[in-house]
């Protein structure tokens, strides 16, 4: 047997690869985009499991620190950890700033929590380089992706914060990466009011007749101090026993505590479900649209290609050729401009992916899909080709 | 007569484009016969039928009525005696047209054996067969070559080559040296005959070419629709 197809695309090469180039890095932009959503859902894995976590707990009808606010006394956590099944359980707050370095600043998601070792919850899980947050002030925990470096100063707020480590892959549902500092301090930038607002309050408190009024002694120092700290966090992390069981113990809290607690499948399911469905669907139009615009292309240069040998198909047809033989050739050649620009794609999002801003996650499953994709448009696309093909009229190769 | 039945035999074959008033009778009841091994021509002045009838024997329109008999078998009688007439004309019939029509993005040697090859035949049998051709028709030394880099002669013994590569009892030719000049006509009606009584076809030459009517020793002159024979003068070819 002899391949028509084959053959024609080695005489017109250039043309095949030029238009493979062209429609691969389509392909390419198609995978990549893939890729981004997987990169989101993945972030967010690895966000869960590097929270050390396996119970959120949260303020009441909130779905949870990523998605909703959610704020919570901060000595909650103490009756948490009385709890049957809880091992540990700590205070974490989630605050989405600029942060100042002496350069310009980034955007990341500042990230208090408890001072200690690794596998303290809400630490982050491994460093790559420095240690973990050991004094309650003035240290930081920075994400690689921040571009922040072991021993900068960055300020959050009024502070200033030393960096003492350098994590990894840990990032907002946004893609901000994350700067885990000292839950006080967090607390104080979270709820901080500046000192005109701090006066005002303390001179409308004061002038207040009820409390001017009062015979209580130290009421009005109990009042003022009580408004002046910061007792709030946005959520509690839990740790549970060896062999609790996660959603047992989520149950016994969100009835005794009347809190929200979720797991962290449920955590998940936010998060992937809820926080990145927008993005997936905005990359879904984009797939679609792809999609079509790649069609489009192949089924164009096959049609282009097919009428520019329409006396070379009558004769064909003339001396007996078959027509499936002929709706064969086109479709070869639509599947190997098809997997010409698939190889092209894959490559170039392979390349390319590294220099993304956002972690773009390639995988298999996806290229498979894609392959598999581009196999069905190719085919589709050259369905027009092989009608006009098969119009033909042999007749038309004997001349009038 | 019998002989004649192995090789071409048309009896009161009609043809009518359109119908009602718009109607045209393209063949209005033609006899013609050829015998394997014989060449003969069909000539004409233009619009009296000879493309129309050639395409008729060549299964790529229907008559409207009569008998055609190609390499022995009856194909038509009042309509198709056979239902497969893409095989039909790839097995029993070779076509040589005016321009030589080859396929451009194969070499010579693939052109001549693509029939064959695509019918399944081994490629490398198909290539033997077209490489043998090609040494009969002189055009060896061209046989790896690109179509578009030979010249017209060359080009239609290429096209004489496929049209005999499934060794057809039928070969068509419309014009074929309506393009070449006076020696290279020649050499192309040489080659027809040479090859016609090698392989013992019946062939039928479709011409206006003053140049090579007296080559033929019998011919048809066609009119109106309709066929008168004529005994040519059957001028040596060499
Ligand atoms: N497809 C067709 N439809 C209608 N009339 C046709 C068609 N083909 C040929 N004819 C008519 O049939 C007659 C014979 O045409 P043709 O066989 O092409 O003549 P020739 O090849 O001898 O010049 C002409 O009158 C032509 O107009
Ligand atoms: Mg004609």
């Amino acid at each position: 047997m002899i391949s028509l197809a084959g053959r024609d695309i080695l005489h017109a090469w250039g043309k095949f690869v030029f238009t493979g180039v062209g429609l691969g890095l389509l392909i390419g932009v198609t995978l990549t985009m893939a890729g981004v959503y997987r990169g989101m859902v993945d972030d967010a894995r690895v966000l869960l499991d590097n929270s050390s976590a396996d119970l959120w707990v949260v303020q009441r009808g909130t779905l949870g620190p990523y998605a909703e606010s959610s704020s919570l006394q901060d000595d909650l956590y103490r009756g948490i950890l009385g709890m049957p099944g809880v091992a540990r359980a700590a205070n974490v707050t989630y605050l989405t700033m600029q942060v100042l370095r002496a350069q310009g600043d980034v955007r990341a998601m500042v990230v208090g929590v408890v001072p200690g070792g690794p596998g303290e919850p809400g630490q982050p899980g491994q460093l790559v380089a420095g240690r973990h947050i050991t004094h309650s002030h003035y240290e930081a925990v920075a994400d690689v992706a921040s571009g922040l470096r072991l021993g900068e100063q960055v300020q959050i707020r009024r502070q200033y914060y030393r960096v003492v480590g350098l994590t990894r892959r840990m990032v907002s549902s946004n893609g901000d990466p994350m700067i885990f500092i000292p839950l006080r301090d967090a607390q104080e930038a979270q709820f901080l009011k500046d000192n005109d607002a701090i006066w005002q309050q303390r001179r409308r408190t004061t002038s207040n007749p009820a409390v001017a009024r009062s015979q209580v002694p130290g009421l009005l120092d109990a009042l003022l101090a009580a408004q002046e700290s910061n007792p709030y966090v946005n959520a509690v992390l839990v740790q549970l026993e060896n062999g609790a069981d996660a959603n047992e113990t989520a149950e016994l809290i969100r009835r005794w505590k009347r809190l929200q607690v979720y797991t962290r499948d449920q955590m998940e399911s936010i998060l992937v479900g809820k926080l990145i469905r927008t993005s997936a669907q905005q990359i879904g139009m984009f797939l679609i649209i792809l999609a079509i615009v790649s069609a489009a292309i192949v089924a164009f240069i096959i049609y282009t290609l097919t009428m520019g040998k329409i006396r070379e198909i009558a004769v064909l047809k003339l001396i007996g050729t078959r027509n499936r033989s002929i709706a064969w050739m086109i479709l070869q050649q639509a599947l190997g401009l098809g997997l010409i620009g698939f190889v092209v794609g894959k490559v170039a999002a392979t390349f390319w992916a590294p220099f993304f801003p956002k972690y773009v996650l390639l995988v298999v499953q996806d290229t498979l899909l894609g392959l598999a994709s581009v196999l069905l448009i190719c085919t589709l696309a050259s369905v027009l080709a092989i009608h006009a093909a098969l119009k033909v009229d042999p007749a038309e190769a004997i001349s009038g | 007569m019998a002989e004649y039945d192995k090789g071409i035999r048309i009896e009161g074959l009609r043809k009518r484009f359109g119908e009602g008033e718009a109607a045209v009778d393209a063949l209005k009841g033609v006899n013609m016969q050829v015998a394997p091994g014989e060449v003969v021509g069909l000539i004409g002045p233009s619009g009296s039928g000879k493309s129309t009838l050639l395409k008729c024997l060549g299964a790529v329109i229907e008559p409207s009525g009569g008998r055609m008999t190609l390499g022995g078998q009856v194909i038509f009688d009042e309509r198709w005696t056979i239902d497969d007439l893409s095989a039909l004309r790839r097995d029993r019939i070779g076509f040589v047209f005016q321009a030589p029509y080859l396929i451009s993005f194969l070499n010579v040697t693939d052109n001549v054996a693509l029939l064959p090859m695509l019918a399944g035949q081994p490629n490398t049998e198909a290539r033997r067969r077209a490489q043998e051709l090609l040494e009969a028709l002189d055009v060896a030394h061209r046989a790896q070559a690109m179509p578009s880099h030979l010249s017209g002669g060359e080009q239609q013994r290429v096209s004489i080559a496929r049209a005999l590569i499934s060794r057809p009892p039928v070969i068509l030719a419309d014009e074929p040296t309506a393009p070449l000049d006076s020696e290279r006509a020649m050499a192309v009606m040489r080659i027809l005959d040479r090859m016609a009584r090698q392989y013992q076809t019946a062939v039928i030459v479709v011409t206006h070419d003053e140049k090579i009517i007296p080559t033929f020793k019998r011919l048809y002159r066609i009119r109106d629709g309709r066929t008168e024979e004529e005994s040519g003068e059957g001028r040596s070819l060499f």
